[in-house]
């Protein structure tokens, strides 16, 4: 078997050695009753070329979202990753590293884990950032439970526009904690006007937020100050923060953002890329690794993992977050493709979805019945069609073209919501995509 | 006279008067290593004998400090929120933790002296 | 050999033999700034078209100040990350004998399949009859978990070990919430990994602790007495972190399941037996597999995981959405807590779980089949054996006798020498090892938990315990200095982690507010 060097003359010589007969005198310890004869009842092994056909033909089973007209967002998003992303990740010295727990074999690791908790500050415009969790929604979650250790309050806001998977995880985590979680109505309006009492730990928001829309959230934050609650904001598209005003100059205590847009491909929603960034004097408070610098016995630079008391390996009970495992990769990624494309680079990929999406929306504004309910966006938006959006979608992949999410996904009992219709258009999208979901659905629509 | 005693969690108490100031001891920070960082509770709070009263983190382990008696804290030592260094190199003297207000002057009167805390110690190997 | 020294130097201080460059760089090794120091302003290493005309919709909330970051060409960044992963180990480089870690070898064949576009470039979010491939990907995927496990239901969504030992303890809260028999008290043995205790914190349980025995394995009557009406669960790693079977596993089981809580299995070292005990027969009720370590996708410095539950039947109604079904036209996804899925813990993470990962283990899987996988298990813990023979003398093994896939010591051996377990590590860094796992599991004083795993030949084995045996012999000779000053041939040597900890420097700042903070 090719994975496995050992030889039937190595294993020989091995149990020798060891002093035992065979093999299952090495399995003695395991009880009789659960001591199983024969295989499991399972295919044998396989070679590359076997595997490779069996798998080739189930993803062939799959519509790839570059092969046909493509508009779907809704937390994960379609962006052109630069080829040299990918063959750096996977150099084996990156790929096949453990965590950085030794430094002097990780220098590699640590270094990019700094570049990357500072590109990550530098966007949301906060102060100090981790080295990544799993994705957004678990980021959106651990920011809850952090604002609750600072404030020491039991009870999180949650805007209506904020993802509701994100709300979910929010909730469920919410159930085993104790912490009480209040969401808002999806239907419920602007978040201003939300209740901020003394037992609110936080108020979290989304910019943009769910349905596409842009906030200023600077006077929700003064509020929640004074309050003396935080406020959390999420970020699902990291493009955005290449032209958008970022969290940390509204007054973000906290950023819980999804990072997949840089460097990683959708996957099917994993594995994604949790961001995390807070004000420096929360930092003990913050879950997750953190790489920071220091020196050597030489007197020369270098990083290392620090803070690690607030971590489970030393903590235990008392940790921030029982977080081990994180997206390293996937941020290495993610650091890769910033590092490529530079503040020149990044405003320009955010003017170009920008733009992709003006365009699509005047567009379908244009087909007879459809409207753009959004005042302002990035490069997502929501439109309301005549009729309930959801068969309309599946007609239009009938016809090839991926055309966005139908609320009712995610709202099915919200009768209000049925006939909206989430829309994105990044950088990957061309004027005959457009052309062609423009005409398909004015045919649906008739 | 002001009275020092021992805990077996290491940790030394010095009375004056109502009041007693509190700290680790030697042993303690050599044990610890170097210290990193220095959680010390408000003061106001009420601390109670035998439960965390404060946390003294090195660069690889957090260790709870708890309370040889029961009392009010008010004071704690700014100092070495500033440079927890002071722990490990003064840890009787500069490195105190805090100062509370006794609930019972004589809550000292069980612990050990610095004779029997030095034995234990000992003991320890 | 001219340029290295062995010389048993100061700690502090360039060693003064080792030759000094102009650059700082030594032959291969090269010295390699931030991004952020290497700035060409309003540089990009992408080319993207001008954006055509627009009227901007951003409501008045365009951008005010610049970013802050770096520009630089694609040769420059190319050369930035490949120097960086030059200063780093990998099991693609060497040995990583680390306990409970499973650093095993990650096929290639895996990454390519992971990224076929059917696979990579596929939205969650598609309509269900443009992914019906990835769909019965993550079933067939759960059919050989199912199989391995012998237990009847996988949750798959959880994102690493940790996270699938929260939705473990979730599933038994909410069993038990069901029954109307709330319980307060997880129990958890001393030599847990800091995961177990830290995720039942999470899940709002209190923890109490058992003892080991004198054989290094859960003490059956402490366990007895610690159980109770009040508690929850037991969270065990079975094999233990001690590398040893819990053969008192089947009595465990029922003295648990006779008190009313439930059996939940740490799987991190799977790997032991794989293909040759099913966890169902150990009466497990919950169990986290690592898709990181026993099924071999890559560990990324750090991640991305994986962490699938199998569950018991009693725990199956409430394994966290999205559940796959199938329906009149196929696959299809439950997204909400109803129907079938009405008793759904909900949703623990965004969209449907680590696909990425869901295709490298399959692919491994479907490699090694039923019967390469209990050669896995077999060659695991032949391996863990055989360094437990040859290092025998040299070491002290805590729990004396056979392991399994890994093999525990403690720092008996180093008694009296002046070298401590972490300086032991060290030295082995400069003969061009990984240490092992260091101080974990607490039980014992100064811990090395070894694991080999199957993929390291007897060749590999031999060398690192050739090595093992001759620092241990140098230990013992007296000649501590040279391990205080290990590593001493990295491109970094021993980095001050007190310094990082008391004046933390997470990120790097431009020089004007550097100089800010300094005055």
């Amino acid at each position: 078997m090719r994975y496995l060097p050992l030889t039937a003359s190595d294993r020989r010589q091995m149990l020798a050695a060891i002093g035992a007969q065979s093999i299952d005198d090495l399995f003695a310890g395991v009880p009789q009753a659960a001591r199983r004869a024969g295989l499991v009842d399972l295919p044998l092994a396989q070679g590359e070329l076997e595997v490779e056909r069996a798998l080739s033909q189930i993803a062939a089973k799959n519509v790839a979202a570059g092969s046909v007209p493509f508009f779907i967002g809704a937390g994960a998003y379609r962006h052109h990753v630069p080829a040299a992303v990918d063959h750096l990740i996977q150099r084996g010295e990156f790929l096949t590293s453990y965590t950085p727990y030794q430094p002097e074999l990780a220098q590699g690791t640590l270094q990019s884990l700094f570049e990357f908790q500072t590109q990550v500050a530098l966007l949301t415009g906060m102060e100090v950032a981790n080295a990544s969790l799993y994705d957004g929604a678990t980021s959106c979650a651990e920011a809850v439970a952090m604002a609750h250790r600072v404030t020491r309050r039991d009870k999180a806001v949650l805007s209506g526009a904020l993802h509701p998977h994100y709300r979910e995880v929010c909730e469920t985590y919410a159930q085993f904690s104790g912490l009480k979680v209040a969401p808002l109505d999806p239907t419920s309006g602007m978040a201003e006007n939300i209740d901020i009492d003394p037992d609110t730990a936080c108020v979290v928001v989304q910019n943009p937020d769910f349905f596409g829309e842009l906030h200023d959230w600077t006077t929700l934050a003064a509020r929640c100050h004074e309050a003396g609650a935080l406020l959390v904001v999420v970020v699902t598209e990291t493009v955005s923060l290449g032209a958008v005003k970022p969290p940390g100059d509204m007054g973000a205590d906290i950023v819980a953002a999804e990072g997949q847009s840089l460097g990683n491909a959708l996957n099917f929603g994993g594995p994604h890329l949790g961001l995390f960034a807070a004000r420096e004097q929360h930092v003990r408070q913050m879950p997750g690794r953190l790489a920071g610098q220091t020196v050597d016995a030489d007197g020369r630079r270098g990083w290392v993992l620090t803070l690690s008391t607030r971590e489970q390996h030393i903590r235990r009970e008392k940790a921030t977050s029982n977080i081990c495992t994180n997206s390293g990769l996937c941020a290495l990624a993610f650091t890769i493709h910033l590092a490529l494309l530079g503040e020149a680079g990044l405003t320009r990929l955010a003017e170009l979805n920008h733009a992709t999406a003006c365009n699509l929306a005047d567009r379908l504004a244009a087909v007879p019945g459809v409207r753009v309910v959004n005042s302002s966006f990035f490069n997502e938006f929501t439109v309301r069609l005549p009729k309930p959006a959801a068969p309309v979608v599946e007609q239009l992949a009938e016809y090839g073209v991926l055309a966005g999410v139908p609320l009712s996904r995610f709202y099915p009992e919200y009768d209000d919501l049925a006939n909206l219709l989430l829309v994105a258009a990044t950088e990957t999208v061309t004027d005959d995509d457009i052309d062609q979901f423009t005409h398909a659905l004015g045919e649906v629509l008739r | 006279m002001p009275t020092l005693r021992f805990t077996k969690d290491h940790e030394w108490i010095r009375q004056d008067g109502d009041t007693a100031i509190i700290g680790i001891t030697d042993y303690a920070q050599q044990q610890l290593g170097d210290i990193v960082y220095v959680e010390l509770p408000a003061v106001g709070t009420m601390v109670e004998t035998g439960k965390e009263a404060a946390v003294v983190e090195s660069a690889k382990a957090a260790s709870e400090v708890y309370a040889p008696v029961s009392g009010e804290v008010v004071a704690v030592n700014a100092a070495i929120a500033d440079d927890p260094a002071k722990v490990n190199t003064d840890p009787m003297g500069e490195g105190w933790f805090l100062t509370v207000k006794l609930a019972d002057p004589k809550a000292l009167d069980g612990l050990m002296d610095e004779a029997a805390y030095a034995a234990f110690v000992a003991e320890q190997g | 050999m001219t340029g290295w020294s062995q010389a048993l130097g100061s700690h502090t201080g360039p060693d003064a033999s080792i030759e000094q460059t102009f650059t700082g760089n030594r032959g291969l090794q090269l010295e390699e700034p931030l991004i952020f120091e290497q700035d060409s302003l309003g540089h990009c290493g992408v080319d993207l078209p001008e954006p055509p005309a627009h009227r901007s919709r951003l409501g008045g909330l365009e951008r005010q100040a610049p970013i802050g970051l770096p520009g630089l060409s694609e040769p420059q960044i190319v050369r930035h990350f490949t120097r960086l992963s030059q200063k780093n180990y990998a099991i693609d480089s060497g040995l990583y004998p680390l306990g409970s870690c499973t650093m095993k070898h990650n096929p290639r064949l895996n990454e390519k399949l992971a990224r076929l576009a059917g696979f990579a470039d596929l939205h969650p979010l598609q309509p269900e009859a443009t992914t019906q491939g990835a769909l019965e990907l993550i079933e067939t995927l759960a059919h050989w978990l199912r199989t391995l496990t012998g237990m009847p239901a996988v949750a798959l969504s959880p994102a690493a070990g940790a996270h699938g030992e929260l939705c473990g303890m979730m599933t038994i809260r909410a069993a038990l919430t069901a029954r109307g028999d709330a319980r307060q008290r997880i129990l958890v043995p001393e030599s847990a990994h800091g995961t177990n205790p830290a995720t039942a914190a999470t899940c709002g349980y209190a923890i109490d602790n058992i003892a080991a025995n004198a054989r290094g394995r859960v003490d059956l009557a402490a366990l007895k007495a610690k159980l109770g009406g009040d508690v929850a669960a037991l969270m065990l790693t079975n094999p233990n972190t001690c590398g040893l079977f819990e053969d008192e596993i089947l009595e465990i089981a029922a003295a648990v399941h006779a008190a009313g809580a439930f059996f939940y299995c740490d799987g991190a070292n799977f790997n032991a037996i794989v293909g040759r005990v099913r966890p169902s027969d150990l009466g497990i009720d919950a169990l986290h597999l690592n898709l990181h370590k026993t099924f071999s996708t890559p560990h990324g410095g750090g991640g991305p995981g994986s962490g699938p539950v199998a569950l018991a039947a009693a725990l199956a109604p409430h394994a966290p959405l999205p559940w796959i079904v199938h329906g009149e036209d196929g696959r299809e996804l439950i997204e909400h807590a109803k129907g079938p899925a009405a008793h759904s813990i909900g949703r623990l993470k965004g969209f449907h779980g680590q696909m990425g990962m869901f295709v490298r283990a399959l692919s491994y899987m479907m490699s090694h089949g039923a019967d390469g996988l209990k050669q896995v298990a077999e060659d695991a813990v032949l391996n863990a054996n055989y360094l437990r023979v040859r290092l025998a003398e040299a070491l002290s093994q805590s729990y004396p006798g056979t392991c399994m896939h890994e093999v525990l010591f403690d720092d008996g051996f180093l008694k009296d020498t002046g070298v401590s377990t972490l300086d032991f590590a060290k030295a082995l860094i400069d003969e061009g090892f990984h240490p092992m796992t260091m101080y974990f599991p607490l039980v014992v004083h100064g811990a090395l938990l070894i694991e080999p795993t199957e993929t390291e030949s007897k060749a590999s084995l031999d060398q690192f315990a050739d090595t093992v045996v001759a620092l241990s012999a140098r230990a013992k000779a007296g000649e501590a200095a040279s391990f205080h000053d290990a590593p001493r041939l990295t491109p970094r040597r021993r980095l001050d982690e007190t310094a990082a900890a008391r004046k933390p420097l997470l990120r790097w700042r431009s020089e004007p507010a550097r100089q800010q903070a300094a005055d």
